[in-house]
């Protein structure tokens, strides 16, 4: 404390020192353009800044809250919870991970599913949340991926994931390496029947995620912007010693290169998607 | 320091040069040295057999990726006959990092595939480390299908750091390659079985890696990421990768006990690459007991199973 701020009478001292923040929740920052928002807008605005039209990650619960339908909405296989099969200890434990995400999110795990309705029509919808350990594929985002495939199989009715995930999780080694097998072992058979299946690929999703569930779609989708391939940009950089061109691995990137359908702006996919699952599915328009 | 020999090894590495040593001797003078090497021989046996039986997993980490290991090739040829190699995934190239063809074994007509990691710096290059990009998925995907029409076993072989992080790779949908394989492979009408044989990195190596029967060579290793990535990412050292190896369970005996593969093949003394013609008499024995398993079943079931065991896959609580 200097010598000034110690002859000010206590009231007037402020804490916590020179930078003021905005009051919780009434105003956000759009991360690409900066422009300050009213967060109510903003929300109104599905989280799309509407000066840059750039997207936010936005988390799963949300996601699909606003993707679905606002009634029948049935969460599925939401008593699933990790466990440390390994008694893996970095720096460190998983353990300790585990509860810390559960505590910041107020999910059991990085993947939620929910049974509902997209404009009427019965579907299932899955979303990853990346503030769980980075939306990291791990036995239980495998087990409840496969698990809302099967009420899709169960009731012929469509699947919609979306994804956002820095790929499989480390702590859990082999076992979710193998959740890749596993959910794209369901997929094959969703396919094989006919149930559409439709990825969404929201930023970022990499590595083992991107390697299997999210590429696997009857049609992949992606929101505009979104980072998305199978090594992180850091990594190639490293290994080819350049750097790598403006919008490498970008959404754009991706639909140039025939890796996905079409980007859809968050604001239109609720009709987009409707419209391309009523006519695979031989329903009258939305 | 001998470089055919790892640091852990260097004790064995000087018994070894004393022998040769004597040898040499040996040739002009006959009395008596016989006997002195055999006692060193004896010695460096019960070294070797010590230093082996308590190996850490970073060490055995190093001996999965040993230069001298045997490759996928060295197999072939070994164990193998009639082998055509069969190139290219008819849309963009052909992936050295990526071997495969038709062959047979024991007269019986099987289907191979697997990575191949270079002996020379050339040979290296050409076989991209055995990281493959996603035409080399696409090429065994391409036979795999092939083995599904004509009735062929699919054997793949396992040795690779994971697919490889290039420009290239990610335009041309190395996402896409891997995810499509796994699909495929999970309902593939033929016995599938698969041997990790060195380094099982990470999706690259899963990505010929689903089937009926996992094997693995003792002294391989699988797991979702090598210990130098894991170690970068989770302690943000790749200096920690010793640490990482251990944690990730990685090895054989570990791996056995979660229940993830199916069977350990033994390495002889010292590893595979102390005497790679027992090694692959020992890996033939194993692929021939794993497809007369499968001989057993019929092909319906045997797509049950291997659905039913990838579901199996995971540890949680409800």
């Amino acid at each position: 404390m200097n010598w000034f701020s110690k002859l000010l009478p206590s009231r007037i001292r402020t804490e916590g020192g020179t930078k003021k923040s905005v009051p919780e929740g009434l105003w956000a920052k759009c991360n690409a353009c900066g422009a300050v928002l009213y967060r109510a807008e903003m929300e109104r605005n599905l989280d799309v800044c509407p000066k840059c039209d750039h997207h936010m990650r936005i988390g799963a619960r949300v996601r699909l809250e606003r993707f679905l339908d606002e009634d029948e909405r049935e969460e599925i296989a939401a008593n699933l919870k990790p466990v440390d099969a390994l008694k893996f200890k970095d720096i460190k434990k998983y353990k300790d991970r585990i509860t810390q995400a559960q505590k910041a999110t107020g999910e059991h795990d990085a993947l939620i599913a929910m049974k509902g309705k997209l404009k009427g029509m019965p579907l299932v919808a899955t979303a990853f949340e990346f503030k769980f350990m980075g939306g990291s594929m791990g036995s239980v985002v495998g087990e409840r991926f496969v698990r809302a495939a099967n009420i899709c199989l169960e009731e012929n009715i469509p699947l919609v994931c979306f994804s956002a995930s820095g790929g499989a999780r480390m702590q859990e080694a082999l076992f979710s390496l193998m959740q890749m097998a596993k959910t794209s072992a369901v997929l094959a058979k969703m396919s094989k029947r006919g149930v559409p299946f439709i990825s969404v690929l929201t930023d970022p999703t990499m590595g083992g995620v991107s390697a299997s569930l999210a590429m696997l779609g009857d049609l992949n989708v992606a929101e505009p912007n979104a980072l998305i391939g199978f090594a992180g940009p850091r990594v190639i950089e490293q290994t080819v010693r350049e750097t790598l061109p403006e919008g490498f691995q970008r959404s754009e990137f991706l639909l140039e290169h025939g890796a996905i359908d079409m980007i859809i702006d968050r604001r239109d996919l609720r009709d987009k998607l409707a419209n391309v699952l009523s006519i695979l599915t031989h329903k009258s328009a939305a | 320091m001998n470089l055919n020999f790892l640091d852990f090894e260097q004790p064995i590495a000087e018994l070894e040069a004393k022998i040769e040593e004597l040898r040499y001797v040996g040739s002009d003078n006959e009395i008596n040295i016989g006997e002195e090497i055999a006692k060193l021989q004896g010695k460096s046996k019960d070294l070797t057999e010590s230093i082996f039986s308590n190996l850490s997993s970073a060490q055995i980490a190093q001996l999965a990726r040993h230069p001298q290991r045997p490759y996928f090739l060295d197999y072939i040829e070994q164990i193998f006959t009639d082998f055509e190699e069969l190139h290219g995934d008819r849309a963009f190239a052909d992936d050295a990092a990526i071997v495969g063809g038709v062959a047979r074994l024991e007269g019986r007509p099987v289907m191979i595939v697997g990575q191949q990691k270079g002996r020379d710096t050339k040979e290296k290059i050409r076989r991209n480390f055995a990281m493959p990009r996603p035409e080399g998925y696409r090429k065994a995907m391409r036979l795999f299908e092939m083995a599904e029409r004509f009735k062929l076993p699919v054997l793949t072989f396992i040795d690779t750091p994971g697919a490889y992080p290039g420009v290239g790779a990610e335009e041309r949908g190395q996402s896409e390659a891997i995810a499509r394989n796994l699909l495929v492979m999970s309902q593939l009408k033929t016995p599938i079985i698969n041997t990790v044989i060195g380094e099982g990195g990470s999706g690259g190596a899963l990505a010929i890696g689903v089937g009926d029967r996992l094997l693995i060579l003792q002294y391989s290793t699988y797991s979702v990421i090598s210990p130098e990535g894991c170690a970068s990412i989770l302690w943000k050292s790749s200096e920690k990768a010793a640490d990482a190896a251990e944690a990730m369970g990685l090895t054989a005996p570990r791996l056995k006990e979660l229940g993830l593969v199916d069977a350990i093949i033994n390495e002889p003394l010292g590893g595979a690459h102390r005497d790679t013609e027992s090694m692959a008499a020992s890996l033939k024995a194993g692929l021939m007991e794993s497809l007369e398993m499968l001989d057993a079943v019929p092909l319906d079931k045997i797509l049950d199973q291997r659905y039913s065991r990838l579901m199996s896959y995971g540890n949680y609580t409800e």
